[in-house]
């Protein structure tokens, strides 16, 4: 009784995060963005610097009407947001957030697992795309699927060179395995690990395949009200996952001073701070045309990658 | 989960044997819908299920690194190919009459040999093997590892050559189509993908790719 009322909590907190943890996000952006362009933001909602923007936004969202196109497939087209959204909320699971067991449930195989689950969730952008029977989505979900087939490719080989240095595919495992020095020795392995994610994610500068100013928000243009803010939880969901995973992967998680007592924090500032990196770069990077993002996913991201293993592979030779 | 068998036996199932053969229906209903639908992209999606219900079948058997590698190589990428290809030949919503070679009853003959041979021999082979659910997990990734590397390493490295020949192959047949008209480099990566993923074409050269990929990773 007492296990499955652990499990219960755990789940619980898993799911609190998940819903509050994307909003935390996405009101940050509005603000940085805000600053980043010399202006405020959204200033009045809430009142104090318009904390709950947000808030208002989902009930404006929800207040909208649902409409699916006539042509549309109407299955597809409204299971598709729950496809995008829920494989995010699974990832989270696996997370480690600090030392002896904080995490919501120890996978074997956790690194696996998460890279698997992630890609489910472009299943959803594809469907979104193909459903709504509209030309600029169904070439958003074509580009989305050519962008993830081009960047599932090195986010994985730089996920194994961390399996590799740690010897085990467990999440939390590899973060009780780490030392300072791994973050410089697998330096450029967290480049494309953090840059692949970026693009999987869509987000800026890897955003053609949503480019809001040709196509129309690609896969979700024919969404509305509730089913296209589960579309922009999910992107937001997706920042989370990614900086966690990162983090752990190749920051080293719940590692700095006092880690003992107040690991977890470690763990929520590195992420904090790659979200950071990630409006950053929306704010500051014009995006990519689809070519590029090719190009810089097979001739520049793979043999980073593969030259990342191959040093992990040297050095883990040498030093057992 | 920690519900396993004490005396195995066909009239006493637990929990996870009958968990195991409902979703084995449902694996099989998701398998005759993919083949029976008449939309494409339906018949795509149904594919999902059924090679989703095949992970969690591995699950049930421990075997936790053949389930997530299923859902990463099939769900994640073979999947998503396939899409792309439909995508790409504008797969209508709808019925598509003109996809039905009207091939049905000779397809069912196959079919249906191809699941007795495969029946017979995998219930011949282990017909009195049990998974004992109590013990060590004997699907972890340290145990599938150690047997892959120890055990079974000549066969691992002899499909790795034949995955790398089919990776050359497809790069040559790629190159070929694009020499002529143009010298764009990276426009020839996108149309070799999605030429591979093409139903009419090399299906086989997609999947391969993608499990290159992941046999280089194992590397």
């Amino acid at each position: 009784m007492n296990d499955a009322l652990d499990v219960v909590l755990r789940l619980v907190a898993v799911l609190v995060v998940f819903l509050v943890f994307p909003l935390l996000v996405g009101q940050t952006e509005h603000k940085v963005m805000a600053h980043m362009q010399g202006r405020l933001g959204p200033m009045y909602a809430g009142g104090f610097h318009g904390w709950a923007q947000l808030v208002a936004d989902g009930v404006k969202f929800a207040q909208k009407e649902d409409i699916v196109p006539a042509d549309a497939d109407r299955r597809v087209f409204q299971l598709a947001p729950a496809v995008a959204l829920l494989p995010y909320l699974l990832v989270l699971i696996a997370i480690p957030v600090g030392p002896r067991g904080f995490v919501g449930e120890t996978v074997d195989a956790g690194l696996i697992f998460v890279l698997a689950v992630m890609g489910i969730g472009v299943l959803g952008s594809l469907m979104a795309g193909w459903a709504s029977a509209n030309k600029f989505s169904l070439l958003g979900g074509l580009r989305t699927a050519a962008q993830l087939m081009a960047y599932e490719l090195p986010m994985l080989l730089a996920a194994a060179s961390v399996a590799m240095a740690a010897g085990t595919l467990s999440l939390p495992g590899i973060v009780a395995g780490y030392h300072w020095w791994w973050t410089l020795w697998q330096l450029v392995g967290g480049l494309v690990f953090f840059t692949a994610g970026l693009a999987e994610l869509q987000r800026p500068p890897f955003d053609m395949p949503v480019a809001d100013s040709e196509i129309i928000f690609g896969a979700y243009t024919e969404y509305t009200g509730l089913r296209f803010a589960l579309f922009l939880l999910a992107e937001y969901a997706g920042i989370v996952v990614l900086c966690a995973l990162t983090t752990v992967l190749f920051l080293g998680g719940w590692h700095g001073p006092w880690s003992g007592s107040a690991g977890w924090v470690w763990t929520l500032l590195k992420t904090a701070v790659l979200a950071f990196v990630v409006i950053w770069l929306r704010v500051s990077y014009p995006r990519l045309r689809e070519d590029q993002l090719q190009k810089l996913a097979w001739t520049v991201l793979i043999p980073l990658a593969l030259a990342q293993i191959a040093l992990t592979g040297v050095v883990k030779v040498v030093t057992s | 989960m920690n519900v396993a068998a004490a005396h195995p036996g066909f009239l006493s199932p637990t929990g996870v044997e009958i968990t195991f053969v409902l979703v084995g229906l449902a694996t099989l209903g998701a398998a005759v819908l993919t083949v029976t639908t008449r939309q494409l992209v339906h018949a795509a999606l149904w594919l999902v299920v059924a090679l989703g219900g095949l992970a969690v079948e591995y699950l049930l058997l421990t075997a936790e690194f053949i389930a997530w590698v299923q859902v990463l190589i099939y769900v994640g990428s073979v999947v998503v190919l396939l899409l792309f290809g439909l995508m790409l030949t504008k797969a209508p919503i709808g019925r598509s009459p003109d996809a039905d070679s009207e091939n049905r009853p000779v397809a069912l003959a196959v079919a249906v040999v191809a699941a007795a041979a495969l029946v017979w021999v995998v219930v011949d082979a282990f017909r009195t093997t049990w998974i004992n659910l109590h013990g060590a997990v004997q699907g972890s990734s340290r145990a599938t590892g150690e047997s892959l590397f120890r055990h079974w390493v000549l066969p691992f490295e002899a499909l790795s050559v034949l995955l790398l020949a089919a990776l050359v192959g497809a790069i040559v047949l790629s190159r070929r189509e694009t020499a002529e008209p143009a010298q764009t480099a990276e426009p020839a990566q996108t149309t070799g993908s999605a030429g591979a993923a093409r139903p009419g074409g090399g299906t086989g050269t997609g999947p391969t790719r993608a499990a290159g990929a992941a046999g280089k990773e194992r590397d």
